[in-house]
């Protein structure tokens, strides 16, 4: 019932992951699909992944901010949407999609049956859940990977570190506070999925019978950056074990969200463990304030470098 | 003189000043008291509304269906009703309920610069053909043009009127007179304001809100509510008829609720005290009282110095997390400073021997 630990086994076998770049290039070829602030953040960040080599930025806007960027840099482009990906599945190794809950869902029915994987950045939660600090080795090779939400990042290994050390939790929470300008109509319209989608991934992840997510948008300016609490109903605490385990924890998730910081370390308080972590964005394309938006391109950045690393075996993790 | 449709939110907002333990011997009592003194709208549930029974906020005593339930059967002549706020409220798992247990009248409140988060929400119980308010709350923080555009949205969302919140206490009366008249004339809808009584202006403010064209005025039994109280009804209800609008409310009923909220409710009196009025210029949300007063107690802080603290970071309802941040620094930087102060104490000595 508990999802599997981060164990470092060999990969199941990945009748959908076919290596169209073992050729020795080097680098999986990725689209991405959707020119929003999240595509081109994430473009950002696959441009400068030596494991990640973009062959094509696809939207429906030429003139769009995301597709100038993209053309700037020296990016193919299209305005064509998922057309280029189907016409030309061979030429992608993986796709990230980066639009909204319904058109990933469209756009996964037409390349499920290419054999193309797709990594989902939107909460549409059509395939497996994936936060790379508590599941990476099991998200290689999958036709569809989710990444939940920004919330889910930040905060689901924090209460699974809770549950971890404090077997008798039976109730954890999750508070995120974005700014009101990093949280775009999609989110906005989608409240309700956005806290299913996370409750869903504490369920999952954590293995605690009940949870609850709130979210908080605040409009200050300037503009706050992303925080997340984490709260656990408990009487007794091993709090010393609690916090070397966090502290591990934010060391992992650092290693591919470099602005994620804890504000405040886990204590004890009034029946109820509490910590707070606090998320600056790497200010790639989107504000610093934005680490809402950020982490959730890191994760899915860090979840396509995994199946590089696989897929192009030692000469890639060597950098040979 | 108009026609003011009074709303009770004794049992919701007065949650907050017993940490959400209201329990269903109170909740029977009061509903039924202020049924018959036939107020229009007896609202009910956690301080926070549906779905926010939490560590963050509390945790309530009773389920939402529970509380609604129990109003429910207690009410004939007057509507019972749900307040929810998107992100703690979810409509499969809180507006349902609310639906199922008999709530006739739903307020969905947003931050008062972010009316969008409500448009599912209210279009969903407006399908569902159930009496649908918008409440942008603490709106003080919001420039007049915005609040009206944020009332449009909510309007065009199918809202049927709405509510402006004074959450924190902190309107000045001319300030507010100026935001309603502006909201009356920008929208087709009702408006209506719910007032706070940090600086103890709340009655004033609600009687200069009907002057600028309120039709929807929002009191409790004794204030009882968050922070330093609400609008106290049974006054309101007075001031009003004495001033010639008609409330539809029973004076000598009003007053019997009232003084049964005293004995079966309250356990302290709402007050203006010290830490209210700092609360109150502050600007920060009423429902930080208690949670701001416990945990600088435990932390050995002023709670003073934690409620400016909070203003500064412009914390909005539901950020009680941030409490415990702001609080432990206050401690970290006290114990500095008196460290510091040792250093000083055992270098003076030295200085003086030299």
């Amino acid at each position: 019932m508990e999802a599997s630990a981060v164990s470092r086994t060999s990969p199941p076998p990945r009748p959908h992951l076919r290596l169209a770049s073992a050729d020795g290039a080097g680098a999986l070829r990725v689209g991405i699909i959707g020119t929003g602030n999240i595509g081109t953040d994430l473009l950002l960040k696959v441009q400068r992944s030596p494991l990640l080599e973009c062959e094509l930025f696809a939207g429906r806007n030429s003139r769009s901010a995301g597709i100038r960027k993209a053309r700037e840099l020296g990016v193919a482009t299209s305005d064509r949407s998922i057309a280029p990906f189907v016409e030309e599945p061979e030429r992608f190794d993986l796709v990230f999609d980066a639009t909204s809950a319904i058109d990933a869902k469209r756009h996964y029915e037409l390349l499920e049956p290419l054999g193309i994987p797709v990594i989902d950045l939107t909460p549409a939660k059509l395939g497996k859940l994936c936060i790379p600090a508590l599941n990476l080795s099991d998200c290689v090779g999958q036709p569809n990977l989710c990444m939940v939400t920004c919330g889910g990042q930040a905060a689901v290994p924090l209460a699974r570190c809770v549950v971890e050390t404090q077997p008798q939790v039976d109730y954890v929470e999750i508070v995120s506070t974005s700014a009101s300008r990093s949280v775009g109509p999609a989110t906005r319209i989608n409240i309700d999925e956005y806290l299913a989608t996370t409750e869903a991934a504490v369920a999952g992840f954590c293995g605690v019978p009940k949870a609850k997510t709130i979210l908080i948008v605040n409009p200050s300016s300037p503009p706050i950056k992303m925080q997340n609490t984490v709260f656990a109903k408990a009487d007794e605490v091993d709090l010393p074990a609690l916090r070397a385990a966090v502290e591990e924890m934010v060391g992992r998730i650092q290693r591919y969200v470099p602005g994620y910081r804890l504000v405040m370390a886990p204590l004890h308080e009034h029946g109820r463990i509490a910590m707070t972590v606090q998320i600056s964005g790497a200010g790639d394309y989107l504000p610093e304030y934005a680490g809402n938006l950020d982490i959730i391109t890191c994760a899915a950045v860090a979840a396509a470098e995994e199946n590089a690393r696989v897929l192009l075996g030692g000469s890639a993790a060597t950098g040979a | 003189m108009a026609q003011i449709l009074i709303s009770d939110p004794t049992l919701r907002d007065g949650n907050h000043a017993v940490q959400h333990r209201l329990n269903e011997a109170q909740i029977r009592r009061y509903a039924a008291a202020a049924n018959a003194a036939r107020v229009a709208i007896v609202e009910v549930g956690h301080g926070n509304g549906l779905g926010a029974s939490s560590l963050q906020v509390g945790e309530a005593l009773l389920s939402d269906a529970e509380m609604l339930r129990i109003a429910r059967e207690e009410l004939s002549d007057v509507k019972l009703g749900a307040f929810g706020i998107p992100g703690f409220a979810t409509m499969r798992r809180d507006l349902d309920v609310a639906i199922d247990a008999g709530a006739d009248v739903f307020r969905v409140g947003a931050h008062c610069t972010e009316a969008d988060l409500t448009e599912r929400h209210i279009s969903y119980l407006r399908e569902r053909e159930k009496e649908v308010y918008g409440v942008l709350m603490m709106c003080h923080m919001a420039t007049p043009e915005r609040l009206c555009e944020e009332a449009r949205k909510m309007e065009s969302y199918g809202a049927q009127g709405v509510i402006v919140m004074d959450s924190a206490g902190a309107f000045l009366t001319h300030d507010l007179q100026d935001r309603i008249a502006r909201l009356v004339d920008a929208t087709q809808i009702a408006i209506g304001f719910h007032g706070h009584n940090n600086l103890c202006l709340a009655v004033a403010n609600s009687v200069a809100a009907v002057d600028a064209g309120a039709t929807i005025v929002d009191g409790t039994a004794r204030g009882f509510g968050a922070g330093a109280g609400n609008t106290e009804l049974e006054v309101l209800v007075a001031v009003l008829a004495e001033l010639g609008h008609d409330t539809g409310i029973d004076l000598y009923k009003v007053l019997d609720a009232a003084d049964l909220a005293e004995r079966e409710l309250v356990e302290q009196l709402p007050s203006t005290d010290s830490v209210g009025i700092v609360s109150g210029l502050a600007g920060v949300f009423s429902g930080y009282s208690k949670p701001v007063r416990r945990i600088a107690r435990d932390f050995g802080v002023d709670p003073r110095d934690v409620f400016f603290a909070l203003g500064r970071r412009e914390v909005i309802a539901g950020q009680e997390d941030v409490i415990l941040e702001v609080a432990m620094a206050l401690r970290d930087a006290v114990e500095e400073q008196r460290l510091e102060q040792q250093d000083e104490e055992i270098r003076t000595p030295e200085g003086d021997r030299s």
